[in-house]
C-alpha cells in the first residue's frame, strides 16, 4: 500500500488561512490503512480544524467526506456539488489522489494534508515499513525476494557493503542491513552460489530518471 | 473567568470497573463534585480520539477516562490501548492549543469507590484551576 503521514498542523493551517469553506476528503483505500487519511482521521482533523477556527478566530467552515478512491475518476465526480460549495479542497490522500482530484476538478484548489512516503507494508500493529520502490525493473528473483533498492540504505545490487554491522545498517542502526537478510535467506535456501552472481549496472530510464511513466494496454480502451 | 463558571467533566468509564466504582462511591455515601458526567463504555477499548476531540468541540472543560487496573481488563489489553489513545490526543490538544491537562487517563478498581470520588475532585480541580475550555459558548451551553 502506499503510506503518508499527516502533515504538521502548523503546514496545514498555513495553507488554509486565506480561505473560508474548506472541504476535507479522506480516501478510502491505503491510506486509509495506514491510518493517515481515511474517515477516521478525516473527522479528527477536520475536529481540529473547528477548534482551532474557534479559538484563532479564523471563521473557517469545515466540511468533510470521505470517498472510496481518490485515484479513480467514478469515486472522485460525485463530489462535484460538494468542490463547488468550498473554497478549496484539502486532500488526505496520498499525492495521487491529491492531484487526480485537481485534474478531475481542474477550477478548483486541492491542498495536500498528508505527506506521502512510501510503498510499504503493515509489519506489526501501528508500525509501517518501506518494501518497494517502484523502480519498474524488478530484481526480487535475483534477491529472493528483499529487494535491494528499497531497503539497502544505499540501493546496492551487489553486498553487503563495508557498514554492514552485526545484521544493521551503518546509516541507521535501526535498520536491518538488507543485503544481511538477503545473505541468510539465500543461506536458509541453500542458494548461497546466487551471491556469486553479479548483477550487473542496471538502466534507470524504467524509474523516474526517464520521466513520468505511464502504462498502456491497448485491448482495455475504447 | 466568570464568577459562577462550574465545569463540565465527561467522564467515560469502563462497565467492568470505574463505573462500578462509580455505583460502590454512591452506596458508600462518599461525596464528589456533581460536574461529572459519566458515559459508560463496555471498555475503555472503545474509546476513540474522536470522542474525546468532539467532547472537548462540545465545550467540555475537562474529559477523562477510567479503566481497568493494569492487567485487570476483562477484555485483556482494552486499558493499555485506551492509555495510548489518550497520550496520542493530549498531543492532539496541544496541536490545537488546548492545555493537555484537561484530559486523563485513571485506573480505577471496581471495589475502589473512593478512589473514583478522588479523580472526580483532581480532574474538577484542575479545569477550576484551568479555567473554562475557551471553546464552551457560555454557561449552560
Amino acid at each position: 500500500m502506499i503510506v503518508g503521514d499527516r502533515k504538521p498542523i502548523e503546514e496545514i493551517k498555513e495553507m488554509l488561512a486565506p480561505y473560508k469553506k474548506i472541504l476535507l476528503v479522506g480516501c478510502g483505500t491505503c491510506i486509509s490503512v495506514c491510518m493517515t487519511g481515511g474517515e477516521k482521521e478525516v473527522g479528527i482533523l477536520a475536529s481540529e480544524l473547528r477548534m482551532i477556527s474557534e479559538l484563532e478566530k479564523k471563521d473557517w467552515e469545515i466540511s468533510e467526506t470521505t470517498i472510496q478512491r481518490q485515484c479513480e475518476r467514478e469515486y472522485i465526480e460525485p463530489l462535484k456539488e460538494q468542490f463547488e460549495k468550498a473554497d478549496v479542497v484539502m486532500s488526505m490522500a496520498c499525492g495521487v489522489g491529491i492531484q487526480y482530484m485537481a485534474e478531475v476538478f481542474p477550477e478548483k484548489i486541492v491542498l495536500p494534508a498528508v505527506n506521502t512516503t512510501f510503498y510499504g507494508t503493515n509489519v506489526k500493529e501501528g508500525e509501517w515499513q518501506e518494501r518497494c520502490a517502484g523502480c519498474g525493473d524488478c530484481v526480487l528473483d535475483k534477491t529472493l525476494g528483499i529487494c535491494p533498492v528499497a531497503r539497502c540504505s544505499k540501493g546496492l545490487y551487489n553486498g553487503p557493503c563495508g557498514g554492514t554491522d552485526n545484521g544493521k545498517c551503518e546509516v541507521n542502526k535501526d535498520l536491518d542491513c538488507a543485503w544481511y537478510l538477503i545473505y541468510n535467506r539465500m543461506k536458509e535456501h541453500g542458494k548461497l552460489d546466487m551471491l556469486d552472481e553479479i548483477i550487473p549496472a542496471r538502466s534507470w530510464k524504467t524509474s523516474l530518471h526517464g520521466g513520468p511513466r505511464k502504462r498502456v494496454r491497448e485491448d482495455a480502451q475504447k | 473567568m466568570s464568577n459562577n463558571y462550574e465545569p463540565k467533566i465527561i467522564a467515560f468509564c469502563c462497565r467492568y470497573c470505574a463505573y462500578t466504582a462509580a455505583d460502590l462511591a454512591g452506596s458508600m455515601r462518599l461525596e464528589y463534585p456533581s460536574n461529572i458526567r459519566v458515559v459508560q463504555l463496555l471498555c475503555t477499548g472503545r474509546i476513540d480520539v474522536l470522542h474525546v476531540l468532539k467532547a472537548f468541540e462540545q465545550g467540555a472543560d475537562a474529559v477523562y477516562v477510567a479503566g481497568c487496573e493494569p492487567g485487570d481488563c476483562h477484555f485483556l489489553e482494552g486499558n493499555y490501548r485506551a492509555v495510548k489513545r489518550i497520550a496520542y490526543a493530549k498531543n492532539l490538544l496541544k496541536e490545537i492549543g488546548l492545555e493537555p491537562e484537561r484530559l486523563e487517563f485513571f485506573h480505577i478498581g471496581a471495589s475502589e469507590g473512593p478512589r473514583f470520588a478522588e479523580a472526580a475532585k483532581e480532574m474538577t480541580d484542575r479545569a477550576l484551576k484551568l479555567g473554562p475550555n475557551p471553546l464552551r459558548k457560555k454557561q449552560g451551553e
